[in-house]
């Protein structure tokens, strides 16, 4: 399991690399996709077998479905990709990159004296379900009003 | 059955949330922005399960529902606003919206 | 009854407030009604009153409807105090008023802002009631600021004209200086005397200071300032003929029959304590002498038909001033009195040519009116002749009253006498000049306009020309108000000094039908020594006052603006406002609409925000 979850996580920083430096569209899109199993994988090593599971579905299926769409929509096609390569040159990116390095070095050092190890137990479908449909309930109701008027006004904005 | 270092899982976090940061910064295609937003977005999705896994709690996994719906509405919108800039400016580039320009 | 004085200024402002408040939605006939109305009411009242006092051979009558404030020992009240003199200018205002009122629903018909002028009107009419009933100098102020307020706003009725508005100004302005000045008076009348009840001020200026004293001196000079002021003698004559911006009812109401009075009425209600200081109430005399004189040269030069009659009337408050100044109490209200008749009948016929005429001022764009416009002419002609002192009218009962009290006084009596009938020569030249100009000769333009005349405005007209010829045989109840206790004197005039009053008003009237009549002798004559037009434009001028104060005062005046406006305090201020231009600046500039600059700040933030969370 611990192979696994290192692993996992390799494929899943190495696939993120390459989606942010890639200039064909769709297959930064496939890594994307590459990546968010890969973090279900790591889901499934820390015993959330029901988010690893969400990941798949939602993330890995519909949402980069949709975006699969706009894509095609948009029809990018070869021109695009020069495009792409000529706005990502090595000096565009040295400031973010610094930037982010920084933003990482604090975090890091945040958690350099956070030492403990997690005893994985798999937390299933029933407590989480449970935690939903009990104490949470109300914040299902809000995500569910969140995900209604997404839809309507993603109808809204695409609509002619 | 086997531990991991919890701060090895809150690092992979914090290095996908890092790599979605110099995305969103770097790219000039919109969509590409949308995409890193989703990584930092999941990012810290992981690093409520991670948080989750230390206590043994479902509580982590039922906050990272709730990101996961305001992903799923945020690229519908997204999307949908990206649609109508290619639509108005025939591009995908984000420097051509400057309005804001003070 | 007598109990209901109250109701005097009431009605007008009752008026005011209804007129006020529907801001003008009011059908026209219905603000007539009620801005004619109240003041008719109040006349009637006002008839009824002065019927019961005269009746009641009191000397005074006293009543307090209500304390205004109250501050340690001083509260003055909203206190009433009915003499003869209150009594006559109270009559007089509100018939006079009553008279304009009812001529201005037919001359202000086509005015958009019909409502707006009654609503002033009566506030004007309600203050100046006040002013004149009051029984302590704080309400005596504010009717006069009241006064002083309406006359401001109905000077610039017709704001639209920038001009009309620097008129209103000047006005109010020039008017403040006095005003200022009476102000100040009273402040030292209340701490020498600690009282500002008119009555017991008096009699505690009588028995605390001897004649002649300093602080007597001081204070009848402050209120003699604010009743220059007011009344428009020199040297703060020269708002009036400006003021005739506003429209001729106006004019007839407020700048010839009852405001610009309103110093004589401070000073006749006083007189004792002019009288504790010779030398300022001769001061008075001198003032209305200069300013008659001076009114007098100008009026003959004025081609204006509205600046003629408003010179005039400066120089016929010069004579009230002359009487207060002799001691001729009685004969200056008078002369208000008729004065008020007959300058009200000129101004009402001047508001009929100017109407009929299509807004003409011009005397020499008339000529030849008196078969167009009929009551008109009859209107100036008996005003004329009032004015004129022509034998048996008003004016002559009372301006001879005036000149033979200033015969009457020892000293400079005979020179102030002399300058009187010289002023009366000087205002038989013009007065039928304008008569002559306006009514005779060749018609010169207008030839097809009809006399605007209806029922409204031609009654008013011809009760003020019975008021005008008749109104010298009324007797007015002032001698309890100026004679305390002693015998009233006997004139003895010799019949020499009767004689010339007489015929010098008429040698002017005959040296004016010369000129402008019969054409004996030519005015391009006179006119054509360059000595003689540059003596011309000068007297045309007002003497140059204007130009005078612009150079004495509003220039220096200027100056110090113009040198002050980069002061100290000022440059603090514009600091603030470039240091704040150029912050903005500096921020308008992050503003750069790049989306990745936002999230590139936002970041930054964050990355700060950490730092200082792991510093710390």
């Amino acid at each position: 399991m611990i192979i696994l979850f290192y692993l996992a996580g390799a494929v899943a920083l190495i696939s993120t690399v390459a989606v942010i430096l890639q200039s064909n569209i769709v297959h930064a899109l496939i890594y994307l996709i590459l990546s968010l199993l890969a973090v279900a994988v790591v889901f499934y090593t820390l015993g959330a077998p029901f988010a690893a599971v969400l990941e798949a579905i939602v993330y890995a299926g519909a949402i980069m479905v949709l975006f699969l769409f706009v894509i095609m929509m948009l029809n990018l096609g070869k021109f695009s990709v020069d495009q792409e390569k000529s706005w990502t040159s090595g000096r565009v990116m040295l400031v973010p990159a610094i930037m982010s390095a920084i933003l990482l070095a604090q975090l890091i050092n945040v958690l350099r004296n956070y030492e403990h190890s997690i005893d994985v137990v798999e937390v299933g479908v029933l407590e989480v379900s449970a935690l939903l449909f009990g104490p949470y309930v109300l914040a299902v109701e809000l995500a569910s009003i969140l995900l209604l008027a997404g839809l309507v006004s993603a109808y809204h904005l695409a609509k002619k | 059955m086997a531990s991991i270092p919890v701060e090895h899982g809150l690092i992979l976090a914090a290095l996908l949330f890092a790599l979605g940061l110099i995305g969103v910064l770097t790219r000039r295609n919109i969509v590409f922005v949308l995409m890193s937003l989703e990584v930092m977005l999941n990012a810290s999705g992981l690093a409520f399960i991670v948080a989750a896994s230390r206590w043994g709690h479902a509580e982590g996994q039922v906050m990272f529902l709730m990101i996961l719906t305001l992903a799923a509405a945020e690229v519908a919108v997204g999307l949908g606003l990206i649609i109508q800039m290619y639509r108005r400016f025939h591009t995908v580039d984000i420097n051509v919206l400057s309005q804001m320009k003070g | 009854m007598l109990d209901l004085i109250w109701l005097l200024p009431t009605f007008p402002l009752l008026g005011f407030l209804s007129l006020v408040l529907t801001s003008g939605n009011l059908p026209k006939k219905a603000v007539a009604v009620i801005g004619a109305g109240s003041i008719g009411m109040s006349f009637l009242v006002a008839a009824i009153i002065a019927a019961q006092f005269i009746a009641s051979g009191d000397d005074y009558f006293v009543i307090e409807v209500w304390t205004w404030m109250s501050v340690g020992e001083f509260s003055p009240g909203f206190a009433f105090y009915l003499d003869g003199l209150s009594l006559v200018m109270m009559l007089i205002i509100s018939g006079v008023g009553f008279l304009i009122h009812l001529y201005s629903t037919g001359f202000m018909l086509d005015d958009p802002s019909y409502s707006r002028f009654f609503s002033y009107m009566n506030l004007f009419v309600a203050s100046m009631l006040m002013l004149v009933l009051a029984d302590n100098l704080v309400l005596l102020y504010l009717g006069w600021e009241g006064v002083g307020l309406c006359s401001y706003l109905l000077i610039g009725f017709w704001y639209e004209n920038p001009a009309n508005g620097y008129a209103a100004r000047k006005a109010f302005i020039t008017t403040r200086v006095g005003d200022t000045s009476m102000a100040i008076g009273l402040f030292l009348l209340f701490t020498q005397l600690g009282t500002l009840n008119i009555q017991d001020m008096l009699h505690a200026a009588e028995t605390q200071w001897p004649v002649g004293s300093g602080l007597a001196v001081a204070a009848s000079l402050l209120l003699l300032g604010g009743a220059v002021g007011k009344s428009a003698q020199l040297p703060l004559q020269t708002w009036l003929p400006d003021a005739m911006a506003g429209p001729t009812p106006i004019s007839a109401l407020i700048h010839a029959a009852t405001m610009v009075t309103a110093g004589v009425y401070l000073i006749a209600r006083t007189h004792i304590l002019f009288e504790l200081a010779p030398n300022v109430q001769l001061l008075v005399a001198w003032i209305g002498l200069i300013t008659l004189l001076m009114a007098g040269f100008t009026a003959m030069t004025q081609h204006d038909i509205k600046r003629i009659l408003a010179y005039s009337t400066v120089s016929q408050i010069g004579y009230m001033f002359l009487g207060l100044g002799v001691g001729a109490y009685s004969a200056s209200v008078f002369h208000l009195m008729t004065h008020a008749f007959f300058k009200a009948l000129l101004f009402l016929g001047a508001g009929t040519v100017i109407l009929s005429l299509h807004h003409e001022h011009d005397i020499f764009k008339m000529g030849g009116k008196r078969k167009q416009l009929p009551i008109a002419f009859a209107s100036f002609l008996i005003g004329s002749l009032a004015l004129a002192a022509f034998p048996f009218t008003s004016g002559y009962f009372s301006k001879d009253e005036i000149l033979i009290g200033a015969l009457e006084m020892d000293g400079p009596g005979i020179w102030l006498w002399a300058g009187g009938v010289l002023g009366a020569f000087f205002t038989g030249i013009y007065s039928f000049r304008l008569v002559f100009v306006v009514f005779f000769g060749e018609s010169k333009a207008h030839h097809d306009e009809k006399e605007v005349a209806g029922f409204s405005m031609a009654t008013p007209l011809i009760i003020l020309m019975v008021l005008a010829l008749f109104g010298g045989l009324i007797s007015i109840p002032v001698d309890s108000v100026f004679n305390h206790g002693g015998e009233h004197e006997e004139h003895h005039i010799s019949a020499l000094m009767h004689g010339i009053m007489i015929v010098v008003p008429l040698l002017g009237i005959g040296v004016s039908y010369l000129f402008y009549m019969s054409k004996t002798f030519s005015i391009e004559n006179l006119m054509s020594s360059s000595l003689a037009k540059s003596l011309h434009k000068f007297w045309f001028s007002g003497w140059g006052m204007d130009a005078l104060y612009q150079f004495l005062f509003v220039n220096p005046f200027l100056f110090l603006a113009r040198i002050n406006k980069n002061d100290l305090i000022d440059s603090f201020y514009s600091g603030i406002v470039a240091l704040t231009r150029t912050a903005n600046g500096l921020v308008a500039r992050a503003q750069t609409g790049q989306l990745r600059w936002y999230v590139m700040t936002v970041i930054g933030g964050v990355v700060l925000i950490v730092c200082l969370g792991v510093l710390l």
